[in-house]
This record gives structure tokens, C-alpha cells and sequence, in this order.
């Protein structure tokens, strides 16, 4: 590639003498993000950052706590895949983040906006307030009027200005001939506006400023708090995408290129490097090596691959290079096609209803009525419009769902903090109601309640000679077994024997020269060895019988205490996994799960869960493959593991951020008080409600009493969530 | 009661006070890690001047 673009240069003279070369672009200074779920204190802080500014390169590295996340400003030579390690060595566990799509929630227009207006409405409210108290406590005549009209001359503009979300989603609702809690509110404040002012203009008594600004303060902090926790949840769907393959090698003519994979097309051959993920469908044209598939259907065994072996999009290259020509692209691969299963259960999912929407459509029309009757009743009962129109304001201010707009909004807001604490994102807003509800746990086994790398299990049936040539031999590769042999004889404290001539034969193994003989460690039929049942690989020395090394699939760190602690919560624990009926049967075994399948296939997956649902179960599911994702939309909740496949994360409602399983007992755990604490706000504000609305009616309702309810039942209910903590 | 004609606007001024103080603070990014800074400030580095 370099001699073509020498001549290319060589053939310009006139190029090589010019002073400037235009078409060379200018480096750029690169903006990474790294997701830290494992930060915690100031010393965190300060490792990490002192750990990233040492790496060459790197400008200015900066750890945001709260989010738990570094943003790293470097040279152009610098990539994630670098940093991640050095952070590893210093102890802390990274992923990457998209900067492309962090930077459209880093500036958060709309959440600014809102805080905006909050704060307005906050200045505007004590102010009033203020006043107010003066007029309670005993202000009469030409100073009440005085401080009636002040009040309005705030209140009216800080409305004007805050109010605005409020007004803008009820015209959306009416415009359309349908009701929210948007109208009822809108209601009472425009109400009571134009009842104080009316009042204040004959002198009148009662005038109700305070009570709209309040009302408006403590329903946009209902919104922020929704807010923030739902722009938390877009956030981490859209950082995580980045995890994603993003780009392919294209070979034209002999020559690499690096597109990205929406521009390849069908026909065209692709480089797929070890270590690499297939970006499309296709066919091996050449090449051999090792295909790893856990991720598409939960074997852990790798596939030996050759020229002719199809290929999906998602598969892991593992030994050597492969030319792979594609046959489907972007919507067309099966990857693609597994979304589409995800999109149907979808579907099905979100006809769930939250408390939030059960109580806003009871609440918005009995408000409505009850305000109407009372309005009715006293014109019919005193002829006059003023005090009619004043009672009807005072009821509808008073049963405004101030409490009931921060309920919900509070209570996932301190869950999902305290979810977050433990390393785990909440993405979907109802998810925690589902959770809550769950009785029934279904687990993957591959990459979810096992980390995908396996680990040697019969070490001790081998000779110490056959270890130190098989550690010989697997050093030189980078397959999983070969790493694996590798880690745990070194922890046995062998030493390599002297074998010479080692190479790799992708696909197989590798081989080499001990003391004359041939040694080989790879696939059982080319060591000349008849397969098990086990992921193994074989030694073969000279013409000796091969001997065997068996390995298992780790636990993830927290596997056991999660399954222990939800068996303990008195769930059914199931385990259900593509991989052969040996693997999966050990691993039920190991940790005492009773009910597993083995061998199913993605569809039997979601048809499993179906048939859960049928019998009057709630599932939730727990996986990371692809295999995994319709089952993961069609269970009732689901969780999968920062390092699954993007389609599952999309499907699934909360991401664990970290390696460790078990915050999700105390995820199920959190939900249920987080679902009863929500039920309890209901409750508090029903309430007070209860109280204050027969006074409303009756007409006995002063601001100062309105004033009182509306406080004290947000206060208490905001105090309520925070017990969540 | 004439007092009052210079305490109205002065709660008033008072109060505008802070809440263009507090909207200084949101343009200026105060809130984006709250948790973060709060430690920050136990650190022992660029305890002699601020980072640029």
C-alpha cells in the first residue's frame, strides 16, 4: 500500500516541491469518553486522572463523580482502546462511551431550561410568600390592596415565564380532545390568577398569587426530578451504543481501507482481523481460524472456520486473518433480523401502564367535575358569579396534584440514584414497577452469569513435563484456551519447556520441535484425537497418546451471592442457555439453580418466557447475547451486562455497569420499596386531600389554608422518597 | 409604614440578587458533577492555584 502512494506522489513532481500539501488533513485533538462504574472517592479521582494525564499524549483528563465518567482531551494518536488498559492497571474497570453522542446530553438544553424555570418560579414564590404573610397576619385595606398588586405584578410575569412547559403540554393534550395532568394544572393556575386579580381590583379579601407560584414550583420540581432521571436513562442507551463495531477493513484491489460498515456493500471483501467482530454476513474466501459465537447463540466452544464457511455478523474472529466476501449488509444481517424479533415482543411490553398513568386518569377528571359541581352548586345556591368562580378556584388549586406530581418522580429518582450507586442504569421509566412485580428469574449462562473466559479445570492429571510444553506451545497464541493454559500454569509456577520452531496454524493450533518430536497443542482431530464432550484442547507429543486439557467457563464475579440471595427472596431461579447440555447442567449444578434448559435456540428463548408469562408468572430475564434479545423484550423486566451485544442492551430496561451480578437481588429488592413507597405518596396526598377538599367546598378554604396543604403534602412526600436513600 | 417603601425593594433586589447568581452558576456548569466537586476539594492537588 505505501510503495502506491509514493509513486502516486512521484508522479506530481510539481507536488513534491510545493511548500504546503492541501490534501493532508490537520490532526485533530480527540475527545474520549470513558464510563468508570467502579469510582467511588476522592482518591479515586485522583488515581484516575493522575494515571490518564501520565499516558503520553494525553492533554487534559477530567473523572465526573456524579456520573461516574472520564472526559479526556488528547493528541490524535491517542484511542480509548489504549487508555482502557491503563486504567485497568491501575485498578479500575473502563469502558468506552460514543463523545458523539455524550455531547448531545452533555449540554442539556432542555434540563438547564427547566432549572431555569424552577429557579424563576422559586424567587417568584418566596417573594409573594412574603407578602402573603404580611396580609395573613393582619394587613388590612390600602396596604393589603398595596401588597395584593405587588404580588400580581410578580406573579404574572414569573408564571408567564414558567408555566410554559405546563402550557404547552396541556394545548398538545386539548388540541387533540384528550385530558392529561397537564390540563388540571394549567387550570388552576390560570384560575386562580384571574380570581386574585379580579379580587385585588375590588379590594377583596383572598387573593391567591402565592398558591400559583408554589403550585407551579413544586410541579416543575416534580418534572425536573422526572427529568433528570429519564435524560440519565437516553444517556446510557445512547453511550452505550459505542461499544458497537463501528468500522470494517475493505480490501479494493489488494489494498485496505477503513470504511465505516453502513458503506459496505454486498460483494464486497472484508478483512476481519483476530480479535476482530464480524461486520456483515458472509463467506470465508480465505483464510482459516477460529470463530467464537457465544454471542449470537451461547456455545462457548469456538467454530473452526475455512474458505467456504458461512459467517454472521457479531461472530469473533479468534486465531487468524480472515477475507470474508459479504452476502448481507447493515438491515439485511441476521444480526438485524434478531432486532426485529426484539421489535415484536416489544410491542407486547408497552401496554404496560405505570401507577403514575392509572392515578393522572382517575385524578384529571374527578378534579374537573368536583371544581364544576362546586362552581354549579354555589351559583345555584348564592347567585353570585364572584364568590362561585372563587371557590371553584379555591378547589381546584387545592386538589392541584402538587404531591402527586412529585410521587412518582421523587421515588425513582432516589432509586435509580441508589441503583447508580451500585453500578446499575436504569433506562426505561417504569421499569422499577416492573421489577418490583417479578417472581420469576431467568438467567443466560455465556457472558451472563459466566464471563465467556473459560479456565483450566483438570490441571492436576497432567505430568509436570506435558504442562511445561503445553505452556510452551500455548504462549504463543492469543486464542482463549491457549490464554487460559497460559495464565494457570503460570500461577502453578511452570516454566515454558524449550520448544523451538513454534508456530500457529490458525484454525488448528499451534506446533513446534521438542527434543526432535513434534509437539502439537490444538483442535482434538488435528492432534489425532476423538472430541468430548468438554471445550478441551489437546497435546499431542511425538506420537504418544494425546492427553487432554479440559476447561470451564469462570463465574462472573457476584454469580452466586446473586442466585443465593434471589433464591432466598423466594424467586424461581432458571437457567437458559444455547450451550450443550454438559455445560449447562454443571453450572446449574454449581450453583443450585433446579430448572435449566440447554441447546435452545433464540426462539425457543422468547417462546419459553411466553409460555412463563402464560402460567401467570413475571419473568425477568438476565442476558447479554443475541440469542438472548427477544427473550429479553418479551419478559416482563430485563437486565443485561455492560458487556453485551448492543441490540440486547436496547432490549433489556437496566444495564449492570460493572462485572459484578449481584446488585440485582438488590435491584428486585430496591424496586419493591420503591413501588410501595410510591403507593404510599398516593396515599399521603389522598390524604390530604381527603382533608382539605370538603373545606374547599364549603367555601371555608382561605389562601393561608391553601397554602398549608399544598407545602406540607409535597414536603412530606418528597421526605418519603428520600427515606430510599 | 412608610419603612416599607424602601424594605419591598430591597427584598426584592435582595432576591434578584441571588437568582442571577444562581442562573451564573448554570451557565457556568456548577451542576454537572456535584458529587464530584464536593470531594475535590478534600484533594491536596492545585491546592496552591486553580487549574487553568
Amino acid at each position: 500500500m505505501s510503495s502506491r502512494v509514493t509513486s502516486g506522489t512521484a508522479a506530481c513532481p510539481g507536488c513534491i516541491a510545493a511548500p504546503a500539501e492541501p490534501a493532508r488533513p490537520v490532526p485533530v485533538d480527540v475527545q474520549i469518553a470513558l464510563s468508570l462504574p467502579g469510582i467511588h472517592c476522592s482518591a479515586c479521582i485522583a488515581n484516575v486522572e493522575r494515571a490518564l494525564n501520565a499516558h503520553p499524549g494525553v492533554q487534559d483528563a477530567r473523572v465526573n463523580l456524579t456520573l461516574k465518567r472520564a472526559l479526556i482531551k488528547a493528541g490524535p494518536e491517542v484511542r480509548a482502546t489504549d487508555l482502557i488498559p491503563v486504567l485497568d492497571r491501575a485498578g479500575y474497570e473502563a469502558h468506552e462511551l460514543d463523545p458523539g453522542a455524550l455531547s448531545a446530553t452533555q449540554s442539556d438544553k432542555a434540563g438547564r431550561d427547566l432549572l431555569m424555570r424552577l429557579a424563576v418560579a422559586g424567587f417568584a414564590s418566596m417573594n409573594v410568600m412574603l407578602l402573603s404573610v404580611s396580609v395573613w397576619s393582619g394587613a388590612t385595606d390600602a396596604t393589603r390592596d398595596m401588597f395584593h398588586w405587588i404580588s400580581a405584578a410578580i406573579a404574572l410575569p414569573a408564571i408567564a415565564f414558567s408555566a410554559q412547559p405546563f402550557f404547552a403540554n396541556a394545548w398538545s393534550a386539548l388540541r387533540v380532545r384528550r385530558l392529561n395532568m397537564d390540563v388540571p394544572i394549567v387550570l388552576a393556575i390560570l384560575l386562580a390568577l384571574v380570581t386574585s386579580l379580579w379580587e385585588t381590583a375590588l379590594s377583596g379579601e383572598h387573593a391567591y398569587f402565592d398558591a400559583a407560584l408554589t403550585l407551579t414550583f413544586f410541579l416543575l420540581a416534580g418534572r425536573y426530578l422526572d427529568y433528570r432521571t429519564r435524560a440519565a436513562a437516553r444517556s446510557a442507551a445512547e453511550e452505550l451504543t459505542a461499544l458497537e463495531v463501528p468500522r470494517a477493513i475493505s480490501l479494493v484491489d489488494g489494498a485496505e481501507r477503513e470504511i465505516a460498515v453502513a458503506e459496505l456493500a454486498v460483494g464486497d471483501l472484508i478483512l476481519v482481523r483476530p480479535g476482530g467482530r464480524m461486520p456483515a454476513d458472509g463467506k470465508i474466501v480465505t483464510g482459516e481460524s477460529e470463530l467464537d459465537r457465544s454471542l449470537l447463540t451461547g456455545e462457548t466452544l469456538p467454530v473452526f472456520a475455512q474458505p467456504g464457511t458461512q459467517v454472521s455478523a457479531g461472530e469473533v474472529n479468534l486465531t487468524g486473518p480472515l477475507t470474508i466476501q459479504a452476502t448481507a449488509v447493515g438491515e439485511e444481517t441476521s444480526l438485524h433480523r434478531m432486532a426485529d424479533l426484539v421489535a415484536i415482543a416489544e410491542s407486547g411490553r408497552s401496554r404496560y401502564t405505570s401507577l403514575a398513568d392509572k392515578a393522572a386518569k382517575l385524578y384529571a377528571p374527578g378534579v374537573h367535575i368536583l371544581s364544576a359541581l362546586s362552581f354549579v352548586g354555589w351559583y345555584i345556591y348564592s347567585g353570585d358569579l364572584r364568590t362561585a368562580l372563587n371557590i371553584a378556584a379555591a378547589v381546584l388549586i387545592i386538589t392541584c396534584p402538587c404531591a402527586l406530581g412529585l410521587a412518582v418522580p421523587a421515588v425513582t429518582t432516589a432509586a435509580s440514584g441508589r441503583l447508580f450507586r451500585k453500578g446499575m442504569l436504569i433506562k426505561d421509566a417504569t421499569a422499577l414497577e416492573r421489577l418490583a412485580e417479578v417472581d420469576t428469574v431467568v438467567f443466560d449462562k455465556t457472558g451472563t452469569l459466566t464471563s465467556g473466559a473459560p479456565q483450566l479445570v483438570n490441571g492436576g492429571e497432567h505430568t509436570g513435563r506435558e504442562i511445561e510444553i503445553a505452556l510452551a506451545l500455548a504462549q504463543a497464541s492469543a486464542h482463549p484456551l491457549a490464554v487460559a493454559l497460559t495464565r494457570a500454569a503460570r500461577a502453578e509456577g511452570y516454566t515454558p519447556a524449550e520448544v523451538e520452531n513454534v508456530t500457529e496454524i490458525p484454525g488448528h493450533g499451534t506446533e513446534g520441535q521438542f527434543q526432535g518430536q513434534l509437539v502439537r497443542l490444538g483442535r482434538a482431530e488435528w492432534v489425532g484425537a476423538t472430541e468430548g464432550d468438554y471445550t478441551a484442547a489437546w497435546l499431542a507429543v511425538g506420537d504418544d497418546r494425546p492427553v487432554e486439557f479440559r476447561f470451564a467457563d469462570s463465574l462472573r464475579p457476584g454469580a452466586a451471592d446473586a442466585v443465593a440471595a434471589l433464591r432466598d427472596a423466594g424467586k424461581d431461579v432458571i437457567l437458559m442457555s444455547g450451550d450443550t447440555t454438559n455445560a449447562v447442567k454443571a453450572l446449574a449444578e454449581k450453583l443450585g439453580i433446579e430448572t435449566w434448559i440447554a441447546r435452545a435456540l433464540p426462539q425457543d428463548k422468547a417462546g419459553h418466557i411466553q409460555k412463563l408469562a402464560d402460567q401467570g408468572r413475571r419473568v425477568l430475564m438476565v442476558g447479554d447475547g443475541l440469542n438472548d434479545t427477544a427473550a429479553l423484550a418479551a419478559a416482563h423486566a430485563s437486565i443485561s451486562p455492560a458487556s453485551a451485544l448492543d441490540a440486547a442492551r436496547v432490549a433489556s430496561d437496566i444495564v449492570l455497569l460493572g462485572n459484578d451480578l449481584s446488585p440485582i437481588a438488590d435491584a428486585c429488592h430496591t424496586a419493591v420499596r420503591a413501588t410501595q413507597r410510591i403507593r404510599e405518596n398516593f396515599q399521603i396526598a389522598t390524604i390530604y386531600n381527603v382533608i382539605a377538599v370538603p373545606l374547599a367546598v364549603a367555601g371555608l378554604a382561605t389562601p393561608l389554608i391553601a397554602a398549608l396543604a399544598m407545602s406540607t403534602s409535597s414536603i412530606t412526600v418528597s421526605l418519603n422518597a428520600l427515606r430510599l436513600r | 409604614m412608610e419603612v416599607l417603601a424602601y424594605l419591598i425593594p430591597i427584598s426584592l433586589l435582595l432576591g434578584g440578587v441571588g437568582l442571577v447568581a444562581f442562573i451564573y452558576t448554570v451557565r457556568s456548569n456548577q451542576y454537572d458533577d456535584p458529587e464530584g466537586d464536593a470531594r475535590r476539594i478534600l484533594s491536596n492537588e492545585w491546592d496552591d492555584r486553580p487549574k487553568s
